[in-house]
């Protein structure tokens, strides 16, 4: 149960000073008696309250007497007043006997099946049946049955005898949600939460209901009859999917999670978390790799012992020095991505470091540099939660940030809110935050922003897509200037924000520092136990320029690290750049199509198995502790520092501590930043019948790597149907509801196709669902132009 | 019976009229004059009268009309609403749908009166949908009365204009309470709202309205036109006025009979043409199952809020429910909390659960199969539903039990051994089967 916690009594003209069981308390004006309870150690029983959801005082449970007032009243409705008086159940004999009175209610259709009930042992039911219920019951005729269990969803069950009514998870999906696909039917007794047919719970965060629900009557698939609360060990983790940075506790029994839920945050996911971060950790149980690999000289891989392993991937190094390029994953951890960040430019004496596995541009690193690194805080939650004009450029909340979602939408609701998208259309997400759609085929994107009256000191929210088109990160800068909007850069990917604060960039050094910035190399050196002139001082090569000069034979040798060959911007560039270097190091947890090809396949440690941190998009530190001890798995850090130590260089970064010691010490940069790019944008392509141009972006919930093995979430993703308007499907005899074909010289994607409003001569589809995966079969990004035709079935 | 105070028919006066309900025959009788002239005064001017009348509410709950108008905040830049209660669904009430049969343009009228003094522009009368032929007729008289210009734009040139809806319900009993009435019209499966805000304040569509009785309204023109004095000279000061009496059950006349609050029981029951031959009363309810019950020896009192509230009971809707010595009490509180039971929303706790199991417990009493420890178990969770429900309806499913235990507690001992149909035949107390009388 979520018990508020805001202790700031600074402002006393806004305090009102009341009294609660003979107990004087002085809490802000509006507070409700439940909280003001709370705070002053009184917990007043109750199922339908939850400090985020708007009252409804329906379940009768927190009923306590107020002087003056001729019965108990609902304390989770009721605002303590100047001068009232109030009993709670701890003085008063009236509310504790309605208390009990509405626990034998609650208890006499309840099921007795607490022994298998997944709530048993962490459910408010039977915890408060304990307190206030009685030991034997009065009630001995037939209790309420009901068919069991419904399925809302593949993910999410329920269990109709267990509901106590509360309403939470129909309140939740309506008012937090916006997906009110849930909603109670019928009346009496037979009152039920109940989901139209043929219109399952698809929410991305259905699992909230799960959480919050008082009693075992929702429960979800992945977790149902799974294991006993008192079995699970609990701790407090930071989720690795998204920007966000939810907090989260993590479940686990045996050394194995059993399950993820939301950690209440204030300052960043509330109470919340979505069902990607709920859900999706079986990627934790497979394809592990345990062991580190090496190629022998007749080509096969094998077993090694890790400092035989470490020694052939120096050696290897070693060879190629001045050859390398480092390629990362979007989901290192912060310590991580540093250590790769300083082994580049120690180890491997050179700047050719990415971690941008996904689309991106030259444009973009000068972005980053410029204006997101040492940004730290300029756009926060709270800030989204107060914003009277918010501006989004190619950027779908909901899809790519699902908590900046909830909150906007929190804004929206409250109605202050004015929300401007430049997208090709207006999205369900985008719907639920009102947003106002300025319809723009990609590449249009500067030229729209030029055009577009913006209001003074808005708010700019920039997705990572903007890469993908040419200048319209210039000219996001340009325009949050001439208005004086603050603007922030909002990644998917967890480790994103943090790989650019640590330079894990060509042209950046740690703390924004420009590698061309002499002075900026002393500090870094300094820091680093070596000269300035040690860090190279020539900006580096890109993702696309690393694989290119791969592929040139430039490079000799490649380090790739939390990296999926499926999320390449283009997988097939990267396969030949790895069939043409002559040696390759993976680290990575699980096996797959690159650890497979590397001359040294080294395993690391997931994030259950290790500490660290993320930087979420408002540049917020996000530490976590390691949740699972038993294991000897290694950090990234770790192993690239016995690395460093097998080529004989004074790494440091033995332990965590040493590291986030060594990070701490940067401080921040007053020397030159990096100049903001200025790209000139070019128009939109240009198109004609039978050909489109290709907008897309990733879903939520789709086929990544990380969802891998949750065959209940994938359950629930959306459908995966192609966009166009009904002027592009006419013009290229397209029909609603029928196949339509997107191809280029690449390959080519079956899809149904859905009309709706949108920009014409764009065809939308889903990044990576089904059928629908843009980067293996097109290798084409937003903005490209594709040939449509009508598919046959 | 001496002195029997008189009839006072106002509403019902020209119910025998063979058109009564057509515009020509209420205008006639004076209809709509009342509506012109309260149009020349200024709306707190009609307001100030019918706080002066003391006319109260006729839904049950008795609150001042006049009042109730005066807290719809003024300039307040919002639309304000009327909504009418017509969803008459209390079991033994039967009196606004008679009237607005026989009379709709008396509510037509009231409402137009009632929508200029509290400045609302849209009139909505929610009735309830099992009755189709009520509906048709309301909507006739509206339709006139837009046709003569007594609704509409510019009524009667005096720049007020008024749009009047005619809304169906859809049969439930919760509807009938005000705010789940207002989420209803609105859309919304009908249950309860939390308050505040009051419907004064944010009612419909969140804007501030007035929600009243049909019975209530159709009162209003015969004020404005005559004045509060002659409607205080009717009744007694804290029931001012005259009110519809719908007498039902074990009597020889059932039938709505207007008269002087104040009127006693025994006078009611003699227009009714007293119980019906061979019986004698046995128990009988004031108004509707929701207020507690009581015996011969009760009627006597003045049918006043004040008199019954002393008797430990209410007037309710003003339709006493009169029983003879052939029913079973046991069967009569089990028919009626078998309807809370169907009708409870099941929002709240109390109600939901409180109403399924007492239902439970009495069935079984019915069946002669009680215990007698399970009699103190019914009372014990009447009581927690008293008082702790959301709304009233709870309140009023915990009210025929202890009603009928103060009197009758024996029969309930007598329902552990014997059950009603075997102590009372139900073919003796039924009115349409004369046989065993």
């Amino acid at each position: 149960m979520t018990l508020t916690s805001d202790n700031k009594q600074t402002n006393t003209e806004n305090q009102i000073t009341a009294t609660i069981d003979g107990i004087q308390v002085q809490v802000p004006k509006g507070t409700l008696i439940i909280r003001a309870a709370e705070r002053m150690g009184t917990f007043v029983p109750r199922f339908c309250d939850h400090p985020s959801l708007a009252p409804v005082a329906a379940c009768r449970m927190c009923l306590v007497e107020i002087e003056g007032m001729p019965k108990p009243q609902p304390s989770c409705a009721i605002p303590l007043t100047e001068g009232m008086v109030v009993k709670t159940q701890m003085t008063s004999e009236v509310a504790e006997k309605a208390q009990a009175g509405v626990m034998e209610f609650l208890l006499i259709n309840h099921p007795l099946d607490c022994p298998v009930c997944d709530k048993g042992g962490e459910c408010p039911l039977q915890n408060q049946a304990m307190t206030a219920g009685r030991a034997e019951s009065r009630f001995d005729i037939e209790k309420r049955t009901f068919p069991k269990p419904i399925e809302l969803s593949t993910e999410i069950l329920l269990d109709r005898e267990r509901c106590v009514e509360c309403a939470r998870c129909t309140r939740f999906s309506e008012e937090i949600a916006g997906d009110p696909f849930i909603e109670l039917l019928e009346r009496g007794a037979k009152q039920q939460v109940g989901i139209a047919t043929d219109e399952p719970f698809n929410s991305y965060f259905s699992g909230n209901t799960v959480q919050i629900c008082p009693v075992g009557a929702l429960t979800s698939s992945s977790y149902r009859f799974r294991s006993r609360p008192f079995d699970l060990v609990s701790v407090p983790t930071t989720c690795e999917h998204c920007a966000s940075g939810c907090s989260l506790r993590t479940d686990y029994r045996r050394e194995t999670v059993m399950r993820r839920l939301a950690w209440e945050d204030p300052a960043v996911n509330e109470d919340w978390n979505c069902d990607k971060g709920r859900f999706a950790f079986s990627y934790l149980k497979t394809n592990r790799l345990t062991q580190p690999k090496v190629r022998t000289k007749d080509g096969n891989q094998v077993d090694a012992l890790w400092p035989d392993a470490i020694d052939f991937a120096a050696k290897g190094l070693k060879d190629a020095k001045g050859k390398v390029g480092v390629l990362l994953g979007g989901r290192l951890t912060l310590e991580d991505a540093y250590a790769y960040s300083k082994f580049a430019r120690l180890a491997l004496e050179t700047n050719d470091i990415d971690f941008r596995n996904r689309v991106n541009s030259a444009e973009e690193q000068d972005f980053l540099g410029s204006v997101v690194a040492g940004s730290a805080g300029t756009v926060t939650y709270a800030d989204l939660e107060k914003a009277q004009n918010v501006l989004l450029v190619n950027f779908e909340p909901e899809e790519e940030s699902p908590i900046v979602f909830l909150r906007l939408r929190k804004a929206a609701e409250k109605g202050q809110i004015n929300i401007i998208a430049i997208a090709p259309y207006l999205s369900r997400g985008l719907e639920k935050i009102n947003a106002e759609v300025v319809a723009t085929k990609p590449g249009d994107e500067a030229k729209v922003l030029r055009g577009l009256e913006i209001a003074q000191d808005s708010i700019i929210l920039v997705g990572e897509r903007a890469a993908a088109t040419e200048g319209t990160l210039s000219a996001v800068i340009e325009v949050a200037e001439k208005t004086n909007s603050k603007l922030s850069w909002i990644p998917r990917r967890a480790g994103e924000r943090g790989a650019v604060e640590v330079g894990a960039l060509p042209n950046l050094l740690p703390g924004a520092r420009p590698v061309t910035e002499s002075s900026a190399r002393s500090e870094v050196g300094a820091i680093w136990g070596v000269n300035g002139s040690d860090i190279p001082s020539k900006p580096g090569r890109n993702h696309a320029e690393i694989i290119q000069a791969a592929i040139n034979g430039e490079l000799k040798a490649l380090v790739i690290a939390g990296l999926d060959v499926l999320d390449a911007p283009d997988p097939q560039a990267l396969g030949l750049a790895i069939n043409s270097v002559d040696f390759v190091i993976t680290l990575g947890i699980q096996e797959n199509s690159l650890t497979r090809y590397a001359n040294v396949s080294l395993p690391v440690a997931p994030v259950t198995e290790k500490s660290g941190t993320f930087i979420n998009w408002e540049g917020r530190p996000r530490p976590f502790g390691r949740a699972i001890t038993s294991t000897n798995a290694l950090t990234d850090a770790r192993v690239l520092a016995m690395i460093a130590e097998s080529l004989g260089l004074d790494f440091g970064l033995q332990t965590i501590e040493e590291l986030r010691q060594e990070l701490s010490s940067f401080g921040s940069w007053n020397g030159n930043k990096l100049v903001k790019p200025t790209v000139t944008a070019k128009d939109s392509a240009k198109t004609s019948v039978g050909n489109a141009i290709l907008s897309t972006w990733n879903l939520l919930l789709d086929d990544g790597a990380l969802q891998k093995g949750e065959e209940h979430l994938a359950g629930t993703q959306r459908p995966v149907v192609a966009h166009m308007s009904e002027k592009t499907a006419t013009d290229n005899k397209l029909e609603n509801e029928e196949k339509v074909i997107i191809s280029n010289s690449r390959g080519s994607i079956t899809i149904k196709l859905e009309i709706i409003e949108m920009v014409n001569d764009v065809v939308w589809i889903p990044s990576n669902n089904h059928d629908s995966k843009v980067k293996s079969k097109l290798g084409a990004k937003e903005g490209d132009v594709v040939t449509i035709k009508k598919g046959s079935f | 019976m001496q002195n029997k105070m008189a009839l006072t028919p106002v509403l019902t006066a020209h119910w025998d009229d063979p058109k009564s309900f057509e515009i020509e025959t209420y205008k006639k009788h004076g209809g709509y004059v009342a509506l012109k002239n309260s149009l020349k005064m200024t709306p707190d001017e009609v307001i100030g009268i019918v706080k002066d009348s003391g006319l109260r509410g006729r839904g049950g709950a008795g609150f001042p009309t006049g009042m109730k108008w005066s807290f719809v905040p003024q300039n307040d830049g919002k639309p304000h609403y009327l909504v009418v209660n017509a969803d008459e669904s209390e079991p033994g009430a039967c009196k606004d749908i008679p009237l607005m049969l026989a009379n709709p343009h008396s509510l037509v009228e009231g409402i137009a009166i009632a929508s200029y003094a509290i400045r609302a522009n849209h009139a909505f009368i929610y009735i309830r949908g099992e009755v189709p032929h009520v509906i048709r007729r309301v909507m006739n008289a509206v339709e006139q009365a837009y046709a003569e210009g007594l609704l509409g734009k510019n009524i009667q040139g005096s720049g007020f204009n008024l749009e009047v809806v005619v809304h169906a319900g859809a049969g439930a009993y919760i509807c009938g309470e005000e705010t789940a009435l207002l989420d209803s019209l609105e859309g919304r499966r009908g249950q309860p709202r939390l308050k505040p805000p009051f419907p004064a304040v944010a009612g419909l569509y969140a804007s501030p309205t007035v929600v009243n009785n049909a019975e209530t309204l159709a009162s209003v023109p015969s004020i404005i036109l005559n004045g509060a004095d002659w409607f205080k000279s009717m009744g007694t000061e804290k029931s001012p006025g005259f009110k519809l009496f719908a007498v039902s059950g074990h009597v020889n006349r059932p039938g709505i009979f207007e008269a002087a609050l104040g009127t006693t029981m025994s006078e009611l029951l003699d227009y009714a043409g007293g119980m019906r031959k061979g019986s004698k009363l046995k128990f009988w309810i004031p108004g509707g199952s929701s207020v507690p019950m009581l015996t011969p020896d009760h009627i006597d009192i003045p049918m006043t809020y004040e008199d019954l509230a002393a008797a430990g009971t209410m007037l309710g809707t003003g339709t006493p429910m009169m029983f003879d010595h052939t029913t079973s009490v046991v069967k009569a509180v089990t028919r009626w909390l078998e309807f809370y039971k169907h009708e409870s929303c099941g929002k709240c706790t109390p109600c939901r659960e409180g109403t399924y199991w007492i239902t439970g417990v009495l069935e079984k009493f019915e069946h002669g199969k009680g215990k007698e420890e399970e009699l103190e178990v019914i009372n014990d969770v009447c009581g927690q539903i008293a008082g702790r429900s959301f709304c009233a309806l709870g309140d009023a499913a915990a009210t025929p039990f202890p009603g009928a235990m103060k009197y009758f507690a024996d029969e309930f001992r007598e329902a552990t051994r014997t059950s009603a149909d075997a102590s009372f035949p139900p073919s003796a107390t039924t009115i349409f089967d004369k046989a065993g009388v």
